[in-house]
């Protein structure tokens, strides 16, 4: 499977990522490349076979349901590069 | 004592012990080993008064007997851990100027032993890069040189920062993180030895989060014994991560010495892959025949799944990051970019602040995400490592206690020598080491020998799950017929 120019421009937008026009061709290079890497998978038949979704066979641990955390507000938004009153500035969102 | 920096990490831990050196001598010999190393850019943020105050510390508790078991050895902290008030960036311009208020779990346990941290060490960002040039502070010098060159060598990555202050006597060792290689190849390039435990054994809380199903923090070290003492302090269930596993950690260091006489010891026949060159092959050989004179027994052994292990790797990987990498948004932490609206502040905050190799996985990893193709990729990915997985099984279930490769395919390159290659080129470098993040297994990189280049090269252990002694016995009967590795100070 490749991609064409469109699927870039859709998929930068998916990741929230600006790609300017001038990058557009560049970065189809380099996903084809990495796409007819992993063609290499179609080869493989997986019918049957379960996904591995836990690296380590083990049950989801589990806490109990309580507060553990919370009541930080000034360590939380120390690190935000606009804020006021405990918010995060954002531009208008809602008209 | 001048040469306090070339001490191992258990030699040093007798003499303060001793108390024939303190902490605070130690601590300044690595701080001015560390200011005349500079130009090996191994360390992105120095925190001399920081470390001086916890060796001072250390020194305390050591007067009055009340040592940890890393009491006042100075170590370097890979820069994806999070080091409270401490500036953490993953080495990516994103991250800006975080400061985080919290430490991570694997960290908080070195302190809570005793250990003092000298700084934070480079990396590629967000651990994307197998030689450390992609880091937004500038690549790694590798300490080592080949003969007759006065080139520049990459220290491996993504753990380049971790591998080139260890071989270069700028820590006594170091932490670092492995999603598909990046403790294992750095070692292996710069004569140290690093392990990536077994998934689970440590906490990933607080550690900068790549592909959360592959991350695994580990350590690298001068010796085995150094790395193994490391691994111990580093390992440990977390109630702060779910993927942390509810066993007891051994005292690693114990494996080390112990006999491997009658372990039975697989060589993968997949792994001697096309065009490997002859010397690889010799250093493969010479490890087996160690192991054999060591009481090993050596077996073929056959891993069918392992060509797909590295492609597989470039689609789970990705995923997962494109994921994790979402909540960089110029909002809560790290670099903004004003926009007309909040997209427009997202999409131009995180194309300014994520590097080129990041951008291009994260849209990987958007894309095999997307509607439509989640089947074709993520989950026909999670497929084959059941596979993968399952070839390890098999071979574990005849007997096997450990298997033996090769660490990397080639020696360190040169700075910049790979940038014209395509992105794949630079993936082939993890060829050996991503079965094993991909399986959720131990792996060990231990040094094995010069090239004819007079460069290092590694072997890797790789084990069965849990059983990092075993792999910490055999890296020992390594190690006592490889020797150890220094390059020669030119800094």
């Amino acid at each position: 499977m490749s991609v064409d120019q469109a699927t870039v421009r859709r998929i930068a937008r998916l990741a929230r990522i600006a790609v300017p026009d001038a990058e557009v061709e560049k970065l189809q290079g380099e996903l084809n490349a990495m796409l007819g890497f992993v063609e290499e998978l179609d080869s493989v038949n997986v019918e049957g076979v379960e996904p591995m979704t836990s690296v380590v066979p083990m049950e989801m641990k589990k806490r109990v349901d309580a507060v553990t955390a919370g009541g930080d507000a000034d360590r939380i938004t120390a690190n935000a590069p606009q804020s006021e009153d405990h918010y995060f500035l954002v531009p208008k969102v809602v008209e | 004592m001048s040469d306090l920096t070339r001490l191992t990490l258990t030699e040093a831990r007798e003499l303060l012990k001793a108390r024939k050196v303190s902490s605070l001598e130690l601590t300044n010999a690595f701080l001015s080993a560390m200011e005349k190393g500079r130009k090996l850019n191994a360390y992105v943020l120095e925190t001399p008064d920081k470390a001086r105050a916890m060796a001072t510390a250390s020194d305390a508790r050591l007067a009055k007997g009340e040592a940890g078991p890393l009491e006042g050895i100075p170590l370097g902290i890979k820069d994806l851990f999070a080091t409270e008030g401490v500036r953490t960036t993953a080495c990516s311009k994103i991250l800006g100027n975080f400061v985080p208020g919290y430490e991570s779990t694997v960290t908080s346990q070195l302190w809570r032993d005793g250990a003092v941290m000298l700084g934070k060490l480079n990396n590629d960002e967000f651990a994307m890069g197998s030689s450390n040039e992609t880091s937004a502070f500038g690549p790694v010098v590798s300490p080592w040189k080949a003969n007759n060159s006065n080139a520049e060598l990459v220290p491996g990555g993504s753990s380049g920062g971790s591998s080139a202050a260890v071989a270069a006597d700028l820590c006594m060792a170091a932490t670092a993180t492995d999603t598909g290689g990046s403790i294992r190849q750095p070692a292996a390039f710069t004569g140290t030895v690093g392990i990536k435990p077994t998934y689970g054994r440590c906490s990933r809380w607080g550690i900068v989060a790549f592909a959360s199903s592959l991350d695994q923090a580990g350590p690298i070290a001068k010796t085995v014994a150094d790395c193994a003492a490391m691994l111990t302090s580093m390992s440990g269930p977390d109630p702060k991560d779910t993927t942390s596993v509810s066993m007891d950690v051994p005292d690693f260091e114990k494996a080390v010495g112990r006999s491997v006489k009658g372990l039975k010891i697989g060589i993968p026949k997949e792994y001697r892959v096309d065009g490997m060159s002859p010397e690889i092959e010799a250093l493969w050989h010479r490890g087996a025949e160690w192991l054999k004179t060591a009481g090993c027994e050596i077996v073929d052994v056959s891993l069918p799944h392992t060509k797909y292990a590295l492609p597989a790797y470039y689609i789970v990987a990705p995923a997962e990051a494109s994921s994790n990498l979402a909540r960089y948004d110029g909002v809560r932490y790290g670099l903004r970019v004003p926009g007309k609206d909040i997209v427009d502040l997202y999409e131009k905050t995180r194309a300014a602040g994520f590097g080129a190799e990041v951008r291009r996985r994260i849209m990987i990893g958007t894309y095999v995400l997307s509607a439509g193709y989640y089947d074709a990729y993520y989950l026909k990915a999670q497929k084959l490592r059941t596979l993968i997985r399952r070839d390890f099984e098999a071979v574990y279930a005849d007997g096997v206690d450990a298997i033996l490769t090769p660490a990397t395919p080639t020696s360190a390159f040169g700075i910049a020598e790979m940038t014209t290659a395509d992105p794949v080129e630079m993936y082939l470098n993890d060829i050996f080491t991503v079965t094993v993040n991909m399986a959720g297994l131990p792996g060990l990189a231990v040094p094995g020998g010069l090239d004819q280049k007079g460069l290092p090269l590694g072997l890797q252990l790789i084990g069965r799950p849990f059983d990092e002694e075993t792999l910490f016995s055999l890296g020992g009967a390594i190690e006592q017929s490889a020797g150890r590795l220094t390059p020669k100070v030119w800094w």
